[in-house]
């Protein structure tokens, strides 16, 4: 039914189009001199009936599930009083199954009512939907065309709808951020009306793991995030030790001392490190990486456990070599070449010139760089899910496993998806610290890197 | 005049070793380089050597053909399609490796060829009854353990209680193959099948399926979405407080760790609006939110390139600022417009984090039919893949990281080869 309304609204834009156009042609070919070219007329058709209606749609399907919900709780709020929330919620969810044909056991008949009603709801809904889409569809191509006349600007009003159009694409960034923040914000709210903020900031002690019923016997549940933000740092400093200098070299040696072939061939290398998805990374540390380290260390005594910190930060180092070799290789590259000549032309050798000329100069934009490169190591996920531990130690000791805030947002959530119980709120309270830290690291970085590019122009 | 030369020449010698010292500085700074360098390189081939050695096993199967009697008494036709599908398996299997009544290492036996044998026989014999009573040849999958011992992944030389096999079965497997009964075909099931519990039926087609809906999702929105604001950022807006604000805003979006859209999709989508877990739709809208800043940054990167002449030629004549944008400039632009968003879209591909959170790393055993069921996407399988325990499932892994990488090779192919055909110099 939905995509009848959809094929309808497409039928009847381009409807629209035609007619526009047709009328159009005809007054022109009456002798009219139009403002505007035939096939304005037809785009002012088009875009009129088009773009409300799609609105009108996608509304409707956005609304009508909560809707239909209501309105079935409403026809049984006998059956729904003194139900608590929870319990409503899978009532509702069997009747849906019911109406969908899946039922498990035998359920009472009032449910198969309810079931039949509920699919009721739905047809007349998507009825409803169909009926209004033609007809204001209909009433739009009959309004547009009482629109084509000689001297209707038909081209301004299609450049105004269509910068309409790009004006909302443009601000579609802003509501994903005003939804990032708001989203992270409610839920971190309900975390704090469960947890105390100073417990979560201070305390050295995670363990999420909270009882599910009342009476369970159980661990309390701890939310201190300090040990979890240790393992996250301490995995993004094994990260930037091996990222950075092998990033940098790389870049100081394509850049000024690569012969043009080994360029050609370092560059594009370079490339595919930085496009191979971050999970085949995490699969590389415990297939290869992991066990590796591991047998290192017992071959010179070592104790290591199987989740170490250095597998995981050491697989994410490899993963950041391209993105701080690219960087630090267009910050040398944006040093305008008269200080190489200059340097040069003094008598330095090019390795005098990269270390206290080249490099100097290029510091701010390396440094922007870097810092970019923290704030994915802090963001970056699946490496430190796969690689990572789960349980959350304060220790600083890279051979022994930590745990990081991505590791826990996710394993907070699998499986789990009620927004009422402190466990799940920890995650967005965590997300929402994430957020934070690597939007300061960011808008730091960016403006870093700006002020640098702008200093030679 | 001695003094003065003595004091020359060792100003020479001095001079000589300072300028080799500053030559050696070199040479250390540019083997320092290399070996950044050859770090890299060797890191990647690990990685592909490492993937390509567990993986390539796993793009064949072990096979076994069975003669089976379909026997009226254990099949018989009123009761399909249940019915002893696996008494009849058994039995075709007994008949090859006579002298086993032992109850216990009959149902040992039984393991010999895969789980999914007995649905595949049901399959067909629910398609075609009048099979019942007659021979039929059957080319089923055998069992994990004993594709592990084909491809010579379990040792033989390993004591037996080490081992998966028993000697009782490595005994039955020589058996079936000097028979001539055992195979080892490409596995198209890597690729037709669906999720399996059991490593050997395990395949990707539900991830193929899922993660083509999410994309094609992901294109739609942020195609559209992101060209419009680049066109607008590049070509219309004025330079003022608000366009800055979306400019950083811009930017900052592209720098924002997964997991926190993956946040956002499950409190806003899934939460607030009550679309459906575990859906490619979901999966597509929350990557088309990452995807959209690199949109955004090619296209406007595209639209710069086009020299200001064409603009003012267009102009010239008479076109509105809006006919010589979308008449001239924007498919001038084309070419780098597409190239960014097919890298994007590789982006999106490869991207796991968000798809975890929102629910898309469910078991599901087939392909979804639309973006609103219940699916896994390439990523998230190998994610699932790499945790399960059973040995088959590693080199599964592998496959799947090969096939993922395979696309987004193929991608990027693409887009390199659109930007040499289309690329112009003005």
């Amino acid at each position: 039914m939905t995509t009848a309304a959809f094929l309808c609204l497409f039928a009847l834009a381009v409807a629209g189009y035609v007619l526009n156009r047709r009328a159009a042609t005809e007054l022109s070919g009456g002798g009219a001199k139009l403002h505007s070219l035939e096939g304005f007329h037809g785009s002012y058709a088009l875009l009129v009936v088009f773009i409300p209606v799609l609105v009108l749609i996608l509304l409707w399907l956005v609304f009508q599930g909560a809707v239909i919900d209501l309105m079935l709780k409403s026809g049984l709020s006998d059956r729904f009083a003194g139900l608590s929330n929870g319990e409503t919620q899978l009532l509702v969810a069997e009747i849906k199954s019911i109406a969908k044909g899946t039922v498990f056991g035998t359920p009472e008949e009032w449910k198969f009512a309810a079931a039949d009603t509920y699919n009721m709801l739905k047809e007349r809904s998507s009825l409803l939907l169909l009926i209004l889409v033609v007809s204001l569809s209909v009433a739009l191509v009959v309004f547009s065309r009482r629109k084509v006349s000689a001297d209707f600007r038909a081209r301004h009003g299609v450049e105004r709808i269509v910068s309409g159009l790009m004006i909302f694409c443009s601000v579609v960034a802003i509501f994903v951020t005003i939804g990032i923040v708001a989203s992270l914000m409610f839920e971190t709210m309900k975390f704090f009306s469960k947890v105390s903020v100073t417990e979560f900031l201070f305390g050295t002690n995670w363990e999420p793991q909270i009882p599910l019923r009342e009476d369970q016997v159980a661990a309390e549940g701890a939310f201190g995030w300090l040990p979890v933000m240790l393992g996250t740092l301490v995995i993004t400093v094994i990260a930037l030790i091996i990222a950075v200098p092998v990033g940098l070299m790389s870049a100081i040696y394509l850049n000024e001392f690569a012969p043009r072939r080994l360029r050609a061939v370092a560059k594009p290398l370079l490339e595919i490190l930085a496009g191979v998805p971050t999970v085949v990374y995490g699969f590389f540390a415990i297939l290869v990486v992991a066990p590796a380290i591991r047998s290192f260390g017992q071959s010179i005594g070592l104790d290591v456990s199987p989740n170490t910190a250095l597998a995981a930060g050491g697989v994410m180092g490899i993963m950041l070599i391209p993105f701080i070799s690219s960087f630090s290789d267009d910050a040398l590259s944006a040093v305008p070449q008269s200080l190489r000549d200059g340097a040069l032309g003094l008598g330095a050798t090019r390795a005098e010139m990269m270390t206290t000329v080249l490099f100097p100069a290029a510091i701010p934009g390396i440094v922007g760089g870097v810092l970019l490169a923290v704030s994915r190591a802090i963001g970056e996920t699946m490496i430190v899910v796969m690689a990572a531990g789960l349980i959350a130690k304060m220790t600083a000791n890279p051979l022994d496993s930590v745990t990081t805030v991505t590791v826990q947002i996710v394993t907070l959530l699998i499986g789990d998806t009620s927004f009422d119980n402190p466990k799940t709120l920890a995650a967005f309270a965590l997300g929402m610290m994430l957020f934070l830290a690597t939007l300061i690291i960011n808008v730091f970085a960016l403006r870093i890197v700006r002020k640098y590019r702008e200093a030679y122009d | 005049m001695t003094d003065v030369s003595a004091s020359k020449s060792s100003l020479m010698g001095e001079g000589n070793a300072k300028v080799k010292r500053r030559n050696r500085n070199q040479v250390v700074l540019q083997g320092l380089g290399l070996g950044a360098i050859s770090f890299a390189a060797l890191m990647l081939i690990i990685l592909v050597a490492s993937l390509v050695s567990t993986g390539y096993k796993a793009f064949t199967q072990t096979h076994i053909a069975l003669e089976v009697f379909v026997d009226p008494e254990e099949i018989p036709l009123e009761k399909l399609p249940r019915g002893g599908f696996r008494d009849v398996l058994l039995a075709s299997l007994q008949a090859k490796i006579p002298g086993v009544d032992d109850r216990k290492e009959l149902r040992k036996m039984q393991k010999l060829v895969s789980n999914g044998a007995q649905f595949e026989l049901r399959d067909r014999i629910v398609a075609d009854p009048t099979l019942i009573g007659k021979t039929i040849s059957l080319n089923v999958p055998m069992s994990d353990p004993y594709d592990q011992l084909a491809k010579g992944l379990v040792k033989r030389d390993t004591p037996e209680a080490q081992r998966r096999v028993s000697d009782m079965e490595i005994a039955w497997f020589d058996t079936l193959d000097k028979a001539g009964m055992i195979s080892q075909p490409l596995n198209f099931g890597l690729l037709t099948n669906a999720d399996s519990r059991f490593p050997e039926l395990a395949g990707l087609r539900g991830a193929l399926v899922g993660s083509f809906w999410a994309l094609l999702v992901c294109f739609m929105i942020s195609f559209p979405l992101g060209i419009g604001a680049a066109i607008y950022l590049e070509e219309f807006a004025p330079r003022n407080r608000f366009s800055d604000m979306i400019e950083v805003n811009i930017n900052n979006l592209a720098a924002v760790p997964s997991v926190v859209f993956g946040l956002l999709a499950l409190a806003v989508f899934i939460g607030w609006f009550g679309l459906p877990r575990s859906a490619p739709l979901v999966g597509g809208m929350t990557l088309a939110l990452m995807t959209m800043p690199t949109i955004i940054i090619a296209t406007r990167a595209a639209l710069k390139a086009v020299p200001p002449s064409i603009r003012e030629a267009a102009l010239g004549v008479g076109a509105s600022k809006h006919q010589v944008v979308f008449g001239h400039v924007l498919p001038l632009a084309m070419p780098g417009v597409m190239t960014g968003t097919i890298i994007g879209l590789a982006q999106a591909l490869g991207e796991t984090a968000p798809l975890l959170l929102i629910g898309m790393n469910a078991f599901i055993t087939s392909a979804p039919g639309t973006p609103l069921d219940s699916a896994t996407a390439l990523p998230t399988q190998i994610f699932i893949w790499a945790d399960s325990p059973e040995r088959g499932f590693v080199s599964r892994t592998s496959a799947a990281i090969l096939v993922l990488l395979g696309f987004l090779v193929m991608m990027n192919a693409i887009a390199i080869h659109m930007r040499s055909k289309f690329e112009r110099k003005w």
